[in-house]
């Protein structure tokens, strides 16, 4: 079974054409790979479908323009990726 | 349609909230400047602007579904096809679904027919809230006028 991380570098690969051999758990989705917000939402759209849960995109972004949250807390793949666990937990409960 | 003013949907057929699914008419003009450039002799629809009326379909399947309480703006698609031309006076039977319904985003599949299949697309939609009243006015205007009842609207 693939882990989060595996699914998650998938789908930025195939969606923002970016090579799947750099995107490692400690990319942060902005900085390193220049994912902007459109591509983005290709990228929630899919994992939304791949593990059947709807990512709060609005929500962590109004964290981040409010100075609630750092962007690395929820786009530094690895964090994105234990959010994204949390949602099917919270999911499956 | 008034293609100058990129009003392409012309009236809502059906409106189902329950599957998620609008059904609109668009009657393309007989003329229109659009067409003295797109070609000179041979005027067709250009494709964009069926890309737009599906667009537009979708965004008032999502207003409807919202109730008007959030505005979508085309931001993707993907899998466009398009099998025939479409040539000035045609009558158009426009259709999306919801296909997923995200944080600040939709998607839908949608397609256009004319006795037969012209085109289909999978758009993406990012949905925020309204950046200017006059917006939300112009949309509620545009709704009653091409007979779009959204959901929980009593006005």
């Amino acid at each position: 079974m693939s882990s989060t991380f595996d699914v998650v570098a998938d789908v930025i690969a195939q969606t923002s054409e970016i090579p799947r051999e750099k995107i490692t758990p400690e990319s942060h989705a902005i900085d390193d790979l220049g994912i902007d917000s459109l591509d983005f939402l290709d990228i929630v759209f899919a994992l939304d479908k791949k593990f059947g849960i709807k990512i709060p995109l609005e929500q962590w972004t109004q964290e981040v323009n409010a100075g609630k949250a750092s962007v690395e807390e929820y786009f530094l793949l690895k964090n994105l990726c234990a959010h994204i666990d949390d949602l099917v937990a919270k999911k499956n409960a | 349609m008034r293609l100058e003013y990129f009003q392409m949907i012309d009236r809502i057929v059906d409106f189902d909230a329950a599957t998620g699914r609008i059904h609109a008419k668009a009657f393309v003009p007989e003329t229109s400047p659009v067409f003295e450039g797109h070609f000179p002799g041979y005027p067709i629809m250009p494709g964009v602007l069926l890309i737009e009326t599906m667009a537009q379909a979708s965004g008032f399947l999502i207003l409807g579904l919202n109730g008007l309480s959030r505005m979508p703006f085309f931001a993707g698609c993907k899998k466009a096809k398009f099998r025939r031309f479409i040539e000035p006076g045609a009558e158009l039977d426009v259709y999306a679904t919801l296909s997923h319904d995200g944080s600040g985003f939709a998607v839908t599949e949608a397609k256009i027919e004319q006795n037969g299949p012209v085109c289909e697309a999978e758009l993406t939609l990012k949905v925020m809230d309204f950046p200017a009243p006059e917006l939300v006015e112009n949309m509620r205007a545009r709704v009653q006028q091409i007979g779009l009842t959204p959901v929980g609207d009593v006005a």
